[in-house]
């Protein structure tokens, strides 16, 4: 055979291989809005960016007549490439082909990729997308998953790992994108959960769609397995992009460093975004604007307990994790959700070297029995531990209120920030005033002739004298008192001189965290 | 953004609630988790529900009859499993809800204590 016939001969068989499930299985993957594994990976990439591996594996499927079967690439695709020049690895489940379940060899496709990533130390993205393990492959579909889970916890904290929920992702297999650093979901087009609607239906008697189970807003508002919601693939596309452009390729580098912008300050004026009433909201969102570069930020979990707000932004070009209380919901309290969502977050900046702003305004922790009966204790103490085993660089900047144990957590001198500013709106103290003023003067409210006027009376008094910042900043915990407007150039200079920090914890296999 | 969502952003002012925390009134919204809660209600062992839906397959016990702690109530059959539903406290059978062959939802009410 010449070399002619032989192309000729490669070009088919390739042919073969990319029409994946065939024109038929195709229409209906698009009759649902949903876009081709193939088409998924190719808008993600750069152009002409992806390089295929594996394209002729043949499943290893022999039982039930499954050796009589063809399914192109196993029913997953995988590869290299760049986003804006950044390189990954990438798959993405062909739901065409066999539903996208998962048998031994489309998982072992799988973990030759991810060990690719691990040792060429660049990111993985994973696109699922799969009716689940291949039934008739038995114990060595469960093998594969097992696998696969096994990578991602010895990647995690390694290189960057970025689940994309395309489709059905239920049972056994949502566990590696739990295990997995950012999970994008799309409206409509996710389905995660461990049992189905219809487990749920027989063994309990209730009824509930997927979508309301475990759709894209579920995930992304009510349980937190989420950390992206999209409208449509465009847009999560849109956002994969954004969150490269931020992490670095691996935990021994730094995130690549972007032109300097000044913020937008007409738009973003920090000496009007702040009501000096501690008891009145406003978006924090505005105030990461307002010291950020260009007045840009990429907010990581947006709609789940939204009273914390954490992300990326850049400052002189470099990025930083923000965590902020939010005033505008649920006053910025701390909870069980808020705790968990910013701790995890803590955890990141630290594991991939980005520094961290933390932004204070908050009046506590949230009262309520569902909150201590949900183990508000262990899931609080997450903050505690996050910020205090984190040696990359630390800010802290106290804007209003930092009351009782709120304010050790949120980054204080005691869990080791390297810097931390107060506005002389802030008022750091063991407790809001009224609380503190009726416990402490007790007695001469209760004897006074007109309780309600002494009591009045003692706030204000209390207030006048510990509500600010003085009293911490005297002690030192607090290092500077700045105005608002000089906050961008404190964050700009402590970063500057902290880009040097190489601290060591003691020296341990690993800590126990209260996960 | 666009003009439109713009506009729509201004007209639709947020609806601030207060949350009450260290006697300090806070304006703020809400959210929708933070709405779903439901209340907490302390437990009645006066009231005995089913912890699974299934169907009633035997009732040893009669209105009015004296039970100890532990003692066997009925049976209740729920995912091919026979479940022995045990009294809870010592009392006195006051209403059976329910008889033998009867289907019960999670949570139904099947029998009370005096």
């Amino acid at each position: 055979m010449g070399l002619k016939r032989k192309t000729a001969d490669l070009k088919k068989r390739m042919r073969e291989a990319i029409r994946g499930g065939g024109s038929q299985a195709i229409k209906k993957q698009k009759a649902i809005g949903k876009k081709t594994a193939r088409e998924r990976i190719l808008s993600i990439l750069d152009a002409k960016s992806f390089h295929e591996y594996d394209l002729f594996v043949e499943h290893a499927g022999r039982d039930f007549d499954m050796d009589k079967k063809y399914l192109p690439g196993d029913g997953v695709i995988t590869g290299t490439g760049t986003i804006s020049g950044h390189p990954v690895c990438i798959y993405a489940q062909d739901f065409t082909v066999a539903g996208g379940s998962l048998g031994w060899m489309h998982a072992k496709k799988i973990t030759k990729i991810m060990d690719h990533a691990m040792k060429l130390k660049i990111p993985i993205i994973g696109i699922n997308d799969s009716g689940g393990a291949r039934i008739q492959e038995g114990v060595n579909a469960l093998a594969g998953y097992g696998e696969i889970f096994y990578r991602n916890t010895q990647a995690s904290g390694v290189i960057p790992q970025i689940s994309v929920i395309l489709g059905p992702c239920a049972g056994g297999a949502v566990y590696s994108p739990a295990l997995t650093d950012f999970v994008f979901v799309v409206d409509g087009v996710s389905k995660m959960f461990i049992t189905g609607p219809e487990v749920i239906k027989t063994v309990l008697g209730e009824e509930i769609s997927m979508e309301e189970l475990g759709g894209a807003r579920v995930h992304s508002e009510i349980t937190g397995n989420s950390h992206f919601y999209a409208a449509t693939e465009e847009e999560c596309f849109d956002q994969i992009k954004s969150l490269i452009s931020y992490i670095p390729w691996n935990n021994e580098k730094k995130a690549a460093t972007f032109p300097k912008k000044p913020p937008k300050t007409k738009q973003f004026n920090l000496d009007e975004i702040i009501p000096t009433d501690p008891r009145q909201p406003y978006d924090v969102r505005d105030v990461i604007r307002a010291v950020s570069d260009d007045s840009e930020f990429f907010e990581i979990q947006e709609l789940f307990a939204a009273n914390i707000v954490i992300g990326f932004a850049r400052i002189s070009g470099q990025t930083v994790g923000f965590v902020a209380n939010q005033p505008l919901v649920l006053a910025g309290v701390l909870d069980v959700d808020s705790s968990d969502k910013a701790a995890r977050f803590i955890r990141y900046c630290d594991a991939f070297n980005i520094p961290i702003v933390t932004l204070v305004d908050l009046p506590g922790y949230l009262p309520g029995i569902d909150q201590e009966h949900a183990g508000v204790i262990r899931h609080g103490a997450k903050m505690l531990y996050a910020y205090s085993e984190a040696t990359v660089p630390k800010i802290t900047v106290i804007m209003r209120k930092a009351y009782g144990g709120g304010y050790i957590a949120m980054c204080s001198h005691h869990l080791r920030a390297d810097f931390v500013a107060a506005w002389p709106t802030a008022e750091i103290a063991v407790m809001g005033p009224e609380g503190a003023a009726n416990i402490i003067f007790r007695n001469e409210i209760k004897n006074a002739e007109n309780p309600d006027e002494m009591r009045k009376q003692k706030i204000k008094e209390y207030k006048e004298k510990f509500a600010n910042p003085y009293v911490a900043a005297a002690y030192g915990y607090v290092d500077a008192v700045v105005e608002p407007y000089e906050t961008r150039n404190f964050l700009i200079h402590s970063l500057e001189i902290s880009s040097l920090k190489a601290e060591k914890g003691p020296n341990k296999k690993h800590g126990i965290p209260p996960f | 953004m666009s003009e439109s969502t713009d506009k729509q952003a201004a007209n639709n002012k947020p609806s601030y609630k207060t949350l009450l925390i260290e006697n300090i009134k806070y304006r703020t919204l809400l959210t929708e988790k933070y709405k779903r809660k439901k209340p907490w209600e302390k437990k009645n062992d006066k009231l005995l529900t089913a912890f699974i839906p299934g169907t009633v397959k035997e009732i040893f016990v009669k209105t009015g009859k004296k039970v100890k702690e532990g003692e066997k109530l009925l049976v209740l059959e729920a995912m091919k499993m026979e479940n022995d539903i045990l009294s809870p406290i010592n009392g006195t059978i006051k209403a059976i809800n329910i008889k033998a062959g009867d289907r019960v939802a999670k949570n139904e009410l099947i029998i009370e204590f005096a």
